[in-house]
C-alpha cells in the first residue's frame, strides 16, 4: 500500500520534507519513525490524516502522515 | 519602581505631570497595574476616545532586573475597539528601559484642546512634555530615525504612526527593538488610538546613568536565574523550535491539522502554506543576510524573531510572526512571503494591528473588493491606511467594522476584535477563549492550542467539546499572572511542561521581592486580574451574549474535519466560575 511521509523543522535536516512510500499493509507509525531514524523521544506531534495519533497506529492505504518535533509560538 | 508618572494632558494651561508613590498598587506590575487603575479609575461607560480615558503603561514586575525574559511592556485602558477594558503588551526595550527609571506606570489622563501634538521625555533627572508638530503625519520608523537623532542612540521609543493620530481602532503602539526599530506592537485592540486621543506621539525613555533594579536577595535571585535560563534552553519548544524558525513553525503544523483558517475562514486547508512556512522563511531570511535568530529585548535567551531582507538584501521588516504570516498569508490566499512581509512593514510604519488588518483585509475580499490570493491587491488596501482615504481608514479600524461597511456576514472577531490564526471549530479550545477573554478574541489570553494542537502543557482532543472549558479557565488564569511579571509568554511551554522550572520562576520572584512566592500565589492573581476585568466589562454593558461565537461558526462546517464549534452556551457561562 501507499502512504505519504510528510516531515517538518528539524527532522528534515538529512532526511526529506515529503514521500510516498510503498508499505506493507499493517504498517504502523512506529515503523515509519524507525525507518526514517527519528529519535522517538523528540517527536511532538503525530498527525495520520489530519487528525492527532500515537505511535502504535496501523496506517492504511492512502494515508498522509505528519511528524513534528515538539514545536510551538503563537 | 516605587512611584508612578501621571501626565494630564487636558490640564488648563497645558499639560502637567505629577509624580506620585505607588501607593495603594504596589508591587503590581504589567496586566496587573493597568488593569488595577484602568477598572478603578476609568468609568466602564466613557467614550474610549474621551477625556475620560487613561491610556496607563506599566513594565512587568521583574522587568528592569537581571531576569532573563522580562522585557514585556503592557498598556491598558477602556478599548475604542471593543468597548471594554483592555491589555496589550510588547516586547522590545521600553520595559526594561521603564522600569531601570523607577516608574510602576505612566498614566495618560485628560486630553488636550486643540491640534498640537505633544511627545514625553523622561529620564533620570525628570520628565518633560513639550509640543513637537513637526512629528505630525509621521510614520513609525521616520518618526523614530527623526527622534533618535535628537534624543541619540541609548533611548527606547514608544510611538504611534499615522493610525493612532486618525484614531483608528486597529491602531497600534509601536515599541522599538535593541535596534531601534519600531518593530514590537501593543498591537490589539486599539491603544494606539487612545494614544492619538490624547494627543501624544512619542514617549522617550532614556535610563542613562541608571543601573538595573535589585534584588532583595541577590543570590538567590542569581541561583534561580541560572536554573530558569537552563530550563528555557532545554525544552525543545524554547530551546530548538522557536529560536531556528521562529513563530511561523506553527505554519505546516495548524495546516497539517486542518485547523488553519483560509480565505476568511472558509477551509482549515491552505494549499499554499509549504510557500510561507517558518522553515521556509528561516532558509530565505539567511540566504538574503538577514537572520532567522534574534531577540526582541536584550535578555531575551529564545531569539524567536528575526530580520527579514528582501531579494537584493536590503532590510524589509523583521521577522512576521506567525499570526501575521496567517493574517496576510493564508486568510487572504496569499502564498507570497515577499507580500506579506510588505504588510508586515506597512502595519508596523502606520502603526495597525497586524492581526485585524489582516482580517480586515480579508473581510474585504469576501466582500468581493479584490479577489482571495491578490497580493498587490492586498498591498495597495493596506496603502490606502496610510493615505487616510475613507477605505483606508474602514480597514484600519479591523474587521468588524470592515464588515459592517460592506455587508460581510463572515466576520471572524468576538468582542469587536479579530480571532487569530487557529480554527475555533478546529481548535475548541481557543475557540472558547475566543468567546470569553474579556481582551476580545485573543489566542494568547489562553493558549488552549498548546494542549490541543501541539501536545504542550495537556493533552486534549481539539475536535471533542469536552474538557475544553476548564483548560481554558486555568490558561486565561495563568496568563494573566504571567502578563503582570513582564514575562515572555513563550516561558509558559517549558513552565507547563517542566515543575523545575517553574519552581525557579516562582524562586525568582521570591528572591527579588524577599518574600517567599507560591502556585497558590500565582493563581490568585490571575484570578484577581481576571474579576475586575470582567466586572469593569460588565459595568461597561457587556453581558453573556458577548461571550459567544459568530453564529456562522456553529452552523458552517468546515472542511477538511467537517466540523461545527460546538461547546455548550452553559458550559461558556462557567469559564468565569472557579
Amino acid at each position: 500500500m501507499q502512504v505519504t511521509v510528510k516531515l517538518f523543522a528539524t527532522f528534515r535536516k538529512g532526511r526529506f520534507d515529503v514521500e510516498v512510500r510503498e508499505v506493507p499493509p499493517g504498517t504502523t507509525v512506529s515503523r515509519i519513525v524507525e525507518e526514517a531514524k527519528l529519535p522517538e523521544k523528540e517527536i511532538g506531534i503525530v498527525l495520520v490524516n489530519s487528525r492527532h495519533a500515537d505511535l502504535a497506529k496501523a496506517l492504511a492505504d492512502g494515508d498522509t502522515l505528519a511528524i513534528f518535533p515538539l514545536v510551538g509560538g503563537g | 519602581m516605587d512611584k508612578i508618572l501621571r501626565v494630564d494632558m487636558g490640564a488648563e494651561g497645558g499639560p502637567k505631570t505629577r509624580i506620585e508613590p505607588v501607593g495603594e498598587f504596589a508591587g503590581l506590575g504589567g496586566r496587573a497595574m493597568t488593569t488595577a487603575i484602568v477598572s478603578r479609575e476609568v468609568h466602564p461607560l466613557c467614550h474610549p476616545l474621551g477625556a475620560e480615558n487613561k491610556l496607563v503603561i506599566a513594565p512587568g514586575s521583574l522587568s528592569g532586573t537581571a531576569a532573563s525574559m522580562s522585557g514585556r511592556i503592557s498598556v491598558g485602558c477602556k478599548s475604542p475597539l471593543t468597548g471594554g477594558i483592555k491589555e496589550s503588551n510588547a516586547g522590545g526595550q521600553a520595559a526594561q528601559v521603564l522600569a531601570r527609571l523607577g516608574y510602576a506606570a505612566i498614566v495618560l489622563e485628560g486630553k488636550p484642546e486643540g491640534d498640537d501634538l505633544y511627545k514625553i521625555f523622561i529620564n533620570k533627572d525628570g520628565v518633560q512634555v513639550s509640543v513637537d508638530n513637526s512629528l505630525k503625519n509621521l510614520n513609525n520608523y521616520p518618526l523614530v530615525e527623526k527622534l533618535q537623532g535628537q534624543y541619540g542612540e541609548r533611548a527606547a521609543f514608544m510611538t504611534i504612526g499615522i493610525a493612532g493620530e486618525m484614531k483608528l481602532l486597529a491602531a497600534s503602539i509601536a515599541c522599538t527593538d535593541p535596534e531601534k526599530r519600531p518593530t514590537r506592537h501593543c498591537g490589539r485592540g486599539g491603544t494606539g488610538a487612545v494614544m492619538g486621543a490624547k494627543r501624544v506621539k512619542a514617549i522617550i525613555l532614556d535610563d542613562a546613568g541608571l543601573k538595573m533594579r535589585p534584588p532583595k536577595d541577590p543570590e538567590k535571585f542569581r541561583d534561580a536565574n541560572r536554573r530558569f535560563v537552563e530550563g528555557l534552553r532545554k525544552h525543545p519548544i524554547t530551546g530548538e523550535g522557536l529560536p531556528a524558525y521562529g513563530t511561523n513553525v506553527l505554519t505546516n503544523v495548524l495546516n497539517e491539522a486542518g485547523a488553519y483558517p483560509t480565505n476568511n475562514f472558509r477551509t482549515g486547508r491552505f494549499g499554499g502554506a509549504a510557500r510561507i512556512a517558518g522553515e521556509v522563511q528561516a532558509e530565505l531570511e539567511v540566504k538574503r543576510g538577514g537572520s532567522a535568530t534574534h531577540g526582541c529585548h536584550r535578555g531575551c535567551v529564545i531569539q524567536c524573531s528575526g530580520i527579514y531582507h528582501d531579494k537584493d538584501g536590503n532590510y524589509v521588516t523583521k521577522q512576521p510572526e506567525y499570526e501575521t504570516v496567517w493574517a496576510h498569508g493564508g486568510n487572504c490566499g496569499i502564498d507570497d512571503l515577499d507580500v506579506i512581509a510588505r504588510l508586515d512593514y506597512l502595519d508596523d510604519n502606520f502603526g495597525v494591528d497586524t492581526m485585524d488588518t489582516g482580517a480586515a483585509v480579508g473581510v474585504a475580499m469576501e466582500a468581493g473588493l479584490i479577489p482571495f490570493g491578490d497580493g498587490p491587491g492586498a498591498i495597495r488596501l493596506v496603502e490606502e491606511i496610510g493615505k487616510g482615504t475613507p477605505l483606508g481608514r474602514i480597514l484600519g479600524c479591523g474587521a468588524a467594522v470592515t464588515g459592517k461597511v460592506f455587508g460581510v456576514e463572515r466576520v471572524p472577531v468576538c468582542k469587536g476584535q479579530a480571532m487569530a490564526a487557529y480554527d475555533p471549530r478546529s481548535v475548541m479550545g481557543i475557540g472558547v477563549t475566543y468567546a470569553t477573554s474579556t481582551q476580545g478574541a485573543d489566542h494568547t489570553a489562553g493558549y488552549s492550542v498548546g494542549p490541543n494542537i501541539l501536545k504542550s502543557g495537556g493533552n486534549l482532543d481539539p475536535l471533542n467539546p469536552e474538557g475544553q472549558v476548564e483548560m481554558s479557565r486555568n490558561l486565561q488564569i495563568a496568563t494573566a499572572a504571567v502578563d503582570s511579571t513582564g514575562m515572555c509568554l513563550f516561558i509558559a511551554f517549558p513552565l507547563l511542561d517542566q515543575p523545575d522550572t517553574f519552581q525557579a520562576l516562582l524562586d525568582m520572584i521570591g528572591a527579588f521581592h524577599g518574600v517567599p512566592v507560591t502556585g497558590d500565589d500565582v493563581t490568585a492573581l490571575g484570578k484577581s486580574i481576571l474579576k475586575m476585568e470582567r466586572d469593569f466589562n460588565t459595568r461597561a454593558g457587556f453581558s453573556k451574549a458577548d461571550d459567544r461565537l459568530p453564529r456562522f461558526f456553529l452552523q458552517e462546517p468546515i472542511p477538511p474535519h467537517n466540523v461545527t464549534f460546538t461547546v455548550k452556551d452553559e458550559d461558556l457561562d462557567n469559564v468565569f466560575n472557579w
